[in-house]
């Protein structure tokens, strides 16, 4: 296999929710060892394209190769032969709140694997320690804070060492100083373990620093695929709004409605 | 709303295709579970965890109610009984009302409201919180790791609660009856030892709650896998564990009575 080989190609895929479609006609190439952040207004189909990759949504039209493998029509073994090798960090966390932090990263190994007692122990301190929790190991995930949650769920996503990783909006809800950490720590990650992480996220700031390419999503297709610099400069309207927190452009302020006075006088 | 009669037949319409939806759902839900218990008796440290949680917290209850159930069968029973002069038949009708019905009933409706409420709640707040979505995405089957052993361990501690409430009903009997009222100790037990049969009375008293336990647990677990992620979706969720659970024990204790016991002498 060469090193800039595709890992994830999704083709021409469509996906929708009842009568809401949500993704239409997307294509999308993800290369090996990428940092790829996928933005847009929220609603947009970010999360359903995680989804997508990982298996648990089906799209209605088109393909999506994951490392080769067609997802959609893998039976669940060779699904979840898949999953092993693809880590996910949800928005929150998604911690098991009956097991401790060091339980939380050790539940792969213990499902996954037949390594012995102490060499779990071994392992998961050392993922601990690399994302700076060895110290709250024998914490429970309510005596975590967001930020240090989010660490331990990324440690716990990469237990088992994948080759994809995904996070869903990884810096939703974090102070500033806990965003850096979790940027940091997704760009040492990627390079360490030699991953493509693909990054759904609002944060445009963290996001130009972090990745190499920024894929915008709106209407259901990909409406730009540019590097953070280009992003930077760009004059689109669409991606200046974007760019800028601009409340009203492209993406209108208001929800469809009829119109105000006729609608305030309507008895 | 307008009671014209066609919206009238769509909404029924639609409440019966709606309900057969959500039973259709039940029944592949409930396949799909019956699939993964092979694994999960593999892996028995799962359900004992289980057990615990359902089933020895739910102790304390259970043999409360079950000590005052039979207290009160006793005062009930004696005051008929006295009418025909038959106060020592009182262990037999308590015992073989214990055994056979409310054993099995009783606990069944106190364990959905305090055992199998709670694994609804549970199960519907790891939905909400994606616990369940990333156990799925660590490969690990959220059926086999999480649901399944809650099921076996609502199968599992059912019959011995309600063993331990017919148990608890007896004694609470014995006190009213022998110590306070005054029957005969050896008449009690030994009428008791004689009219309980093993066959008809103690394995068809099992058996019901065997099938409840069947019943009361996957509801809950079905109605927390299926519970809307929100505090409201929850809060429902487990208030239908409770109704649905309740009154699918009745209706079942009705059919099961009929099948086992019409026709008896």
């Amino acid at each position: 296999m060469s090193e800039r080989q595709d890992i994830i190609r999704i083709e021409n895929v469509r996906f929708a929710y009842g009568e809401r479609t949500i993704l239409d006609d997307l294509s999308l190439t993800i290369r090996r060892g990428e940092i790829v952040a996928i933005m847009g207004a929220s609603g947009g189909g970010k999360t359903t394209l995680l989804g997508l990759i990982g298996g648990r949504l089906t799209p209605s039209v088109g393909r999506v190769f994951v490392e080769d493998q067609n997802v959609p029509t893998l039976s669940k073994s060779a699904l979840y032969a898949l999953r092993r090798r693809i880590g996910m960090l949800f928005q929150f966390g998604a911690l098991f709140t009956d097991l401790s932090v060091f339980e939380n990263v050790a539940f792969p190994y213990r499902e996954q694997t037949d390594l012995s007692e102490d060499m779990i122990r071994t392992l998961v301190l050392m993922k601990l320690e690399a994302v700076g929790l060895r110290g709250a190991a024998h914490l429970m995930p309510s005596e975590l804070s967001g930020g240090m949650a989010r660490r331990v769920a990324l440690a716990r996503a990469v237990t088992l060492d994948p080759s994809i990783m995904l996070y869903d909006e990884p810096f939703t809800g974090l102070d500033p100083i806990s965003v850096g950490i979790i940027g940091r720590l997704i760009k040492r990650l990627n390079a360490a373990l030699g991953m493509t992480s693909i990054i759904v996220t609002h944060d445009l700031n963290e996001t130009l620093r972090l990745a190499d390419r920024v894929v915008v999503l709106s209407a259901g297709k990909v409406y730009c695929d540019l590097a953070p610099d280009d992003i930077r400069v760009s004059t689109d309207p669409f991606i200046r709004q974007f760019a800028d927190g601009l409340p009203d452009g492209p993406v209108p302020f208001h929800y469809p409605a009829r119109d105000y006075v006729g609608d305030l006088l309507a008895s | 709303m307008k009671a014209d009669p066609i919206s009238l037949l769509t909404s029924l319409g639609h409440a019966v295709t709606s309900r057969l939806d959500r039973l259709g759902l039940a029944a592949r839900f409930a396949f799909a579970v019956f699939r993964v218990l092979g694994v999960v008796f593999l892996r028995f440290g799962l359900i004992i965890r289980e057990l615990y949680f359902s089933g020895v917290r739910s102790l304390s209850i259970v043999i409360v109610s079950g000590l005052f159930v039979g207290m009160v069968l006793a005062v009930q029973g004696y005051e008929v009984l006295q009418r025909y002069g038959s106060t020592e038949a009182l262990g037999v009708i308590v015992a073989l009302s214990l055994v056979r019905e409310l054993g099995p009933v009783v606990s069944a409706l106190l364990f959905a409201g305090r055992a199998s409420s709670a694994v609804t709640a549970e199960i519907g707040l790891m939905r909400a919180t994606d616990q369940l979505a990333a156990m799925d995405m660590m490969a690990v089957d959220p059926l086999a790791r999480v649901i399944a052993p809650r099921f076996l361990a609502a199968i599992f501690s059912l019959p011995l609660l309600a063993a331990l409430f017919s148990a608890a009903g007896v004694c609470g009997a014995w006190i009213i009856g022998v110590k306070l009222i005054g029957i005969d100790d050896g008449a009690f037990w030994s009428q008791m030892q004689a009219s309980v049969d093993v066959r008809i009375d103690i394995v068809n008293g099992v058996l019901k709650s065997i099938v409840f336990g069947v019943a009361v647990g996957l509801i809950s677990v079905f109605e927390g896998f299926f519970a809307v992620p929100t505090a409201e979706g929850v809060s429902t969720a487990t208030t239908r564990t409770v109704v649905t659970s309740s009154l699918a024990v009745l209706l079942l204790d009705l059919v099961l009575t009929v099948m086992m016991f019409r026709g008896l002498n």
